[in-house]
């Protein structure tokens, strides 16, 4: 292994000297005072700098230790925590479905399978959590909820088994998703619920890895998903609000699942996601934060799956509007093109559908993750680098940065993130990555996902061969 | 978990006036999977919660007792949604819940429920709550000035109920305080855009390019107001690319030197629409080259050069700053 994760030529900027980048303001401005975000930052840089000057002084083997993927902590810590959770946990009462998604798929990752004894069991409690009209709760007897419906088909689809699938009852599932559907084309989280971005996510989500999407799903919804998409460049929860990590991958993911990706402005898209990977070499969710491990994922993984899409993106900056206006002798350009909307279908979409062939626009996962994955656009080394020596915890389990408390979903969204970065030079979804594409032993290799809905791919692929 | 409460709380079934309830177990199946060990308390405030949820009782002790199982996991969305039911079947004080929610709003402010809560709770009461609203949130935002729900809360309420008068003012005062505060950038572009008092993008556009050039001098590396300047411009890049102001800043930044990352990134993104630039700027550009000597002079790749110089000035970015140079024109 190389001495230091990072190449040589980037080192000095990244580690030793973090004053010559851009996300570092803090340390030349010691004259003046600083505000409480440089401050807040100044914090996080000096904790994480600490570890990776430990890091780089280490000798060779040392340093091969220090990223080694605690594989048998992280498991221990997953299954007590699918066993038995302490009462503090009380405050997660009503997101059972999501510690099942979060320990399962972390699990998966790292190819740890399940017995059927307990296998069995989280079918036997899922179906304890579905309501009798479709749609999961977060617990037995609760209102069903579009992000636990979610983390219960993904837990379901993780599981994997002809009896976990057939649980799934989609006709009921499909009644439930058009209740949650509101007039202006996005999704409440439950009736009478919040409508937000995550609540688009979730739904199409669960729709098209069940193939259960239709057009009556997907109406207006584009639209919303457009209005989220702020001036900076990312998406936000709802319109108006602040570009952020998470709502980004949804909105992202969501209008690739609707055939709808290529009406965002995916290189300001792109520009803003690639800007969040900071000096400490994670992501942070939104514009001056912090750093978090579980923006590995969010933003890592917006990347990995643009990384298929670069011929779109590459369409839309040729034909940019004022490109178009440049090009035209009277100054006079389509005012269509001015509106960033194209009034025809474009043909650079991932799939070209007619009207009648709507039914299929759930194949779209499946198109998806056979377009040629064009590498990282992001630094893939750097970012593995945080999330195995700033987030993981020694005694197992994943966290948000150092000095913060370990738990389920860090852990489940550092491990999606580390999964995306080891296959994120893989030209085809499947096949192995190079062994200088996985910071520190080969043995660190984690199960590949399908971005779009994280799951494990192998899980997704017997998904629909069942369906 | 429950608190100082802890020594005066009765259990239900030791309460006269719920002698008549039959609680109701959770039903988790013999074998449950992430089981939680729940304390005294809190299962049996469930167990008597389930009761009344199922029985749809829809009384002033339901909703006391929503009250009470609120107060023990903020984050169960049947619970509150419950509780709007009561509430609306009681007629009940929309004052008085306002109070209720605001208490239990201050110590879980980070909880989609209770916005939720809240923004139900505004709409009922209508535009006499706006301005209770926007200093609820302003309260939040005093603890932390970026708290995401509190800003799509007060943008609601702007929108919904209106109270736009100081707005900009108040967009002013937390960007004095940390001109790092994205969040505060972001409800200025809404200000901006949306406020009916102040007409629009156009009209506010070169007052405010001002501004953002005066906060970018000030601290360069400040990535928040260089994303302001380009979305003052995002219905018209045509604009941007002529704009005086923004390829002056562009010019201050890079001769300096340092901090250069989103100058030459904007200087990029001046080119694609159209940027005419001039020999003192591919001057400027050549001296950063020094970095990067094995580059060409040819003053028509400058938008290649800009790339290059960013592939290795920002190396974290290296992979996009090459993808960037790769479809130039």
């Amino acid at each position: 292994m190389d001495s230091s994760p990072i190449d040589s030529s980037s080192s000095s900027s990244t580690l030793s000297s973090p004053t010559s980048s851009p996300h570092s303001a803090a340390h030349d401005n010691q004259s003046r005072t600083l505000t409480l975000s440089q401050l807040e930052q100044c914090k996080v840089e000096e904790r994480v700098f600490e570890i990776y000057r430990i890091f780089s002084d280490a000798p060779a083997h040392t340093q091969t230790l220090m990223v080694e993927l605690w594989r048998d902590k992280h498991i221990e810590f997953l299954t007590r925590g699918f066993n038995q959770l302490g009462p503090s946990y009380h405050v997660l009462d009503a997101n059972r479905p999501w510690l099942c998604y979060w320990i399962l798929h972390s699990r998966a990752l790292l190819s740890e399978s399940i017995d059927t004894e307990l296998e069995n069991n989280t079918i036997d409690f899922l179906s304890r959590c579905k309501d009798k009209n479709g749609g999961y709760g977060g617990g037995p007897g609760q209102l069903p909820h579009l992000a636990t419906t979610y983390a219960a088909v993904n837990t379901l689809v993780t599981l994997g088994s002809d009896a976990a699938l057939l649980s799934i009852n989609r006709e009921e599932l499909h009644s439930f998703l058009l209740r949650m559907k509101d007039s202006c084309g996005a999704f409440r989280m439950h009736t009478a619920g919040e409508i937000d971005v995550r609540a688009c996510y979730t739904a199409i989500s669960v729709a098209s890895i069940l193939n259960i999407l239709d057009l009556e799903l997907v109406t207006g919804l584009g639209d919303y998903i457009l209005r989220c998409q702020t001036y900076e460049g990312g998406i936000a929860g709802e319109p108006g609000s602040e570009a952020h990590g998470g709502y980004t991958f949804c909105g992202l993911a969501t209008m690739i699942l609707i055939n709808e990706v290529d009406k965002l402005d995916l290189s300001s898209l792109i520009d803003w996601v690639a800007f969040r990977q900071g000096v400490e070499c994670g992501f942070q969710g939104r514009t001056n934060k912090l750093v978090d491990g579980c923006y590995s994922f969010w933003q890592g993984g917006s990347l990995f799956i643009i990384q298929r899409l670069l011929s779109i993106a590459h369409h839309q900056i040729k034909s940019s509007p004022i490109s178009l206006k440049h090009l035209s002798v009277d100054g006079n350009a389509d005012s269509a093109s001015f509106t960033g909307r194209k009034p025809d279908r474009s043909p650079y979409q991932i799939h070209d559908f007619d009207g009648e062939e709507a039914g299929k626009i759930s194949a779209i996962g499946l198109e998806f993750i056979k377009i040629t994955n064009e590498g990282p656009l992001f630094h893939s080394i750097a970012l593995q680098q945080y999330i195995l020596l700033c987030s993981q915890v020694l005694e197992g389990g994943f966290r948000d940065k150092p000095g913060k408390q370990r738990d389920h979903y860090h852990s489940c969204y550092c491990l999606s993130g580390l999964s995306v970065c080891q296959y994120s030079f893989s030209k085809t979804a499947d096949s192995p990555p190079l062994p200088n594409a996985v910071l520190g032993l080969y043995s660190n290799l984690l199960e590949p996902i399908h971005p779009l809905y994280n799951v494990v791919l192998e899980k997704y692929y017997k998904v629909q061969a069942l369906l | 978990m429950s608190s100082e409460e802890d020594d005066e709380w009765v259990p239900f079934s030791r309460r006269s006036e719920w002698s008549d309830v039959k609680p109701v177990p959770q039903d988790d199946g013999p074998h449950p999977v992430v089981p939680i060990a729940y304390a005294d308390d809190f299962r049996e405030t469930m167990d008597y919660f389930r009761a009344v949820y199922f029985s749809d009782e829809r009384s002033r002790r339901a909703l006391d007792l929503t009250s009470e199982a609120i107060a023990m996991n903020p984050g169960n969305y049947t619970i509150w949604h419950f509780r709007r039911l009561v509430l609306e079947s009681l007629h009940a004080d929309l004052n008085d819940e306002l109070k209720f929610i605001n208490s239990v709003a201050s110590k879980n402010s980070k909880n989609y429920q209770i916005w939720h809560h809240k923004r139900w709770l505004a709409e009922k009461l209508g535009p006499e709550a706006a301005e209770k609203e926007l200093e609820f949130t302003k309260n939040i935002l005093s603890i932390d000035a970026k708290n995401y729900h509190a800003w799509s809360h007060r943008q609601w309420v702007l929108e919904a109920l209106g109270g736009w008068e100081n707005e900009l003012d108040y967009c002013n005062e937390l960007l004095e305080d940390d001109i790092y505060n994205n969040s505060a950038w972001n409800q200025r572009y809404f200000v901006i855009t949306r406020s009916p008092l102040l007409g629009g993008l156009q009209a506010m556009r070169e007052s405010e390019v001002s501004y953002t050039v005066g906060a970018i001098l000030s601290n360069p590396e400040n990535e928040s107001p260089w994303r302001y300047l380009r979305g003052l411009h995002k219905d018209d890049p045509d604009l941007l690319a002529h704009n005086k102001q923004v390829s002056g800043v562009c010019l201050q930044v890079l001769s300096a030197k340092h901090d250069v990352v989103f100058a030459l990134s904007l200087l990029l993104d001046l080119l694609r629409h159209g940027f005419q630039p001039s020999l003192e700027f591919c001057g400027v550009v050549d001296a950063l080259r020094s970095v990067s000597p094995e580059l060409s002079s040819d003053p028509a790749s400058l938008a290649g050069s800009i790339c290059s110089i960013l592939e290795t000035v920002d190396p974290l970015r290296s992979n996009y700053w090459a993808w960037r140079r790769s479809h130039l024109p």
